[in-house]
């Protein structure tokens, strides 16, 4: 036991570390932050504009379509492929498989910052911010709102996976009594985490419930919020499988080595999971599809792509996971993963923008400004994400 | 059953408002949802409702003599809270009034998270903009499609027909009934409504179609048309349904409570088979 450090010296201590740590780290200038520095600049010049003149300065929403690319995309499309944390998590944590420990962590931090980056993408679409905290201070609780109790379990849903994530943060602060701490409510916070994602992942897909009139009828069905739950599993899974390909080809040297040669062995089992879910989403999608009775819409343009959308990027990727797992070819699951990100997007896209309205005279596509505040979010969210992992131990098992 | 679970509900609340109101002396409050009856047989499309409306809410006045306006088919917008169109029917041009419906169980009021979309206790559906956070769920929600926003605006504003409530409180009647030289526009109580509206069918069967719009369709409006030609040649959506909107919600909305307590413990549960489990095998290695 070495002597208790007086606070003081421990202050000045952190703050060294903290000035030493939050330099970026060489080398600068890369492919990546030369494509990313002009669109985060850009962005930024068009949220100045945004916030300034209103929304419809930079973008192209109308009164037919109060909700464009910002929720449609960012909010809605990214919370459900942030949903691998919650699957990981219950696989890890709850189940107790300790195969695919590993990926645990850096999905959590994926997830954490893929809700503060995409949900926290929803006030630069709101109209009114200042206002937000209405909702949340309690004086005027809508209880009977799908967008309140989205709101709410987006904002406990980041406490939870902050104190998910916390122990590699004590870790790296060197706070050893404190990630024995947090170590030990991990359960807790895996436990509320997991059920506060099913409900808001099937939250967003309530919110279209009073569409009805508004979109089209092979894409509106009471069971939307149960399509996008099943979705939102695969669409998780599929994603870490991408985001594991990505960092042991980007971040080696911040992996750790025994991490390394189990990695085709995690692709492989979590590519297994996803299958299945790829299959019940697929079955699900049938039956609401045979239930409304839909044969004769299938024969216009809004059949053929519904048709695209549920064979070719619901029912081929789920076949070609299923395939490339019974080959064991990591290659094979990798391009059925990309399909079925694809396919998710398409629907989440189809929900929210494409097929809503779709007889209306004039639709709606996204301005070039709306695509580079997405492009800027998504750009700021890898840069925090690199300076994370290059930083903390985020890619190294976790000694409990 | 469901709505008149609903009354029973508006009664209580209504039961418990008049035990108050009668200890502090006050009037009592209206319980009984107000509405305004439109007889389309009767419009000339003069449009005076439009010049009373956007008088009475500061909105810019139509200059209805010479713009046209009803040449082509119009929709509300963020500075018309009202429009009125002229339709080619079979029994020749026929003006109908278009702005909130006010629905009883509205779809808008039901999205808002912040209570800023409310359905007053005497019927209007009114927006308050110290609540409101412009997330535009009210907009998606609404199935005649009648919030519009200030999209130009850095203190953008929700925009719709709020059925003068601030008149409707001085006890007055709305701007546009008061403006109608045709007695098209008729306000009141809309049980009183309905009966006025079934009277003229019953005594004119000829003269009308027999479907009040607006008694039960999506669960009941406050405004009801009546008309002669059928409503989908002049405008209306036939194909809503009578389910009140925000019950397309509740079914999702009870399940909250379910899952958010069920859940963890099922999730315990698994947890501690798969300790138990480990358990097992560490024993027997």
């Amino acid at each position: 036991m070495r002597e208790k450090p007086k606070l003081s010296k421990e202050i000045v201590r952190f703050v060294k570390f903290m000035i030493s740590e939050i330099k970026p780290k060489p080398p600068y200038i890369t492919p990546f932050n030369v494509i990313t520095v002009p669109i985060i600049l850009v962005g930024l010049v068009i949220l100045v504009i945004r916030f300034s003149q209103g929304l419809g300065a930079v973008t192209n929403l109308s009164q037919e379509f109060p909700w464009g690319f910002w929720i449609g995309f960012d909010v809605i499309t990214g919370v459900a492929l942030a949903g691998g944390a919650y699957v990981i998590t219950f696989i890890v944590y709850v189940m107790r498989v300790e195969k695919y420990h590993p990926v645990a962590n850096v999905t959590v931090l994926n997830g954490f910052l893929a809700y503060v980056f995409y949900a926290g993408a929803l006030i630069l679409d709101l109209g009114r911010p200042w206002n937000i905290i209405n909702p949340i201070i309690g004086n005027s609780f809508g209880f009977n709102s799908v967008m309140f109790l989205v709101a709410w379990h987006f904002l406990m849903y980041m406490a939870a996976e902050f104190i998910e994530f916390s122990p590699v943060v004590a870790e790296w602060l060197g706070w050893k009594k404190v990630k024995k701490w947090l170590s030990a409510i991990t359960l807790g916070a895996v436990i509320f985490g997991i059920t506060l994602s099913t409900l808001h992942q099937s939250g967003l897909g309530a919110l279209f419930l009073m569409a009805k009139a508004k979109i089209h009828p092979l894409w509106y069905s009471e069971f939307i919020p149960i399509l996008f739950f099943t979705s939102s599993i695969f669409a998780g899974l599929t994603m870490v499988i991408m985001e594991g390909t990505l960092s042991h080809r980007v971040l080696k040297d911040h992996i750790d080595p025994e991490h390394h040669a189990s990695h085709d062995e995690i692709t492989i089992g979590l590519a297994k999971f996803a299958t299945v879910a790829v299959f019940v989403y697929y079955f699900f999608k049938l039956l609401t599809f045979l239930h409304n009775k839909q044969w004769t819409m299938l024969n216009d343009f809004w059949g053929f792509w519904y048709i695209l959308e549920v064979v070719g990027f619901v029912l081929i990727p789920g076949c070609l996971l299923a395939f490339g797992v019974k080959q064991r070819n990591t290659s094979i699951i990798r391009v059925g993963s990309i399909m079925a990100i694809a396919g998710v997007i398409l629907n989440r896209l189809n929900v929210s923008i494409i097929a809503f309205k779709w007889d209306a005279p004039v639709k709606y596509y996204p301005s070039w400004q709306e695509i580079v505040v997405t492009l800027m979010i998504i750009s700021i969210e890898i840069w925090v994400f690199r300076w994370v992992v290059s930083r903390m131990p985020v890619m190294k098992k976790r000694k409990a | 059953m469901k709505r008149r679970s609903f009354f029973k509900l508006a009664g209580a609340a209504g039961l418990t408002l008049t035990g108050k109101s009668a200890i502090a002396q006050e009037p009592v409050e209206q319980t009984e949802f107000v509405g305004v009856l439109v007889d389309t047989t009767r419009c000339i499309g003069c449009r005076s409702c439009e010049v009373a409306c956007a008088k009475a809410h500061d909105l810019p006045v139509p200059d209805i003599r010479n713009d046209g306006a009803l040449e082509k088919v119009r929709t509300t917008s963020e500075t018309q809270w009202m429009v009125v169109n002229r339709y080619e029917t079979e029994k020749g041009a026929v003006f109908v009034k278009k702005q909130c419906m006010h629905c009883w169980q509205p779809g808008c009021t039901s999205a808002c998270l912040t209570n800023a979309m409310y359905k007053t206790r005497s019927g209007p559906v009114i927006w308050r903009s110290k609540k409101c956070m412009g997330c535009r769920f009210c907009m998606v929600s609404c199935p005649f499609d009648i919030p519009k926003f200030e999209y130009h605006s850095t203190n953008p504003r929700i925009q719709k027909c709020n059925l003068c409530w601030e008149r409707l409180q001085e006890g007055k009647k709305p701007a546009c009934v008061e403006a109608c030289p045709t007695d098209t526009l008729m306000f009141g109580l809309k049980r009183e409504l309905m009966e006025i509206a079934r009277v003229r069918v019953y005594r004119h069967p000829q003269d009308y179609v027999h479907k009040i719009y607006g008694m039960s369709d999506v669960g009941g409006t406050g405004w009801l048309y009546l008309s002669a030609v059928p409503f989908e040649n002049i405008g209306f959506r036939t194909d809503l349904g009578t389910t009140p909107y925000p019950e397309f919600t509740t079914d999702f909305l009870y399940a909250v409570p379910v899952v958010l307590f069920g859940l963890p413990a099922f999730l315990m549960g698994l947890n501690m088979l798969a300790r138990s489990n480990e358990e097992k095998s560490s024993g027997r290695e």
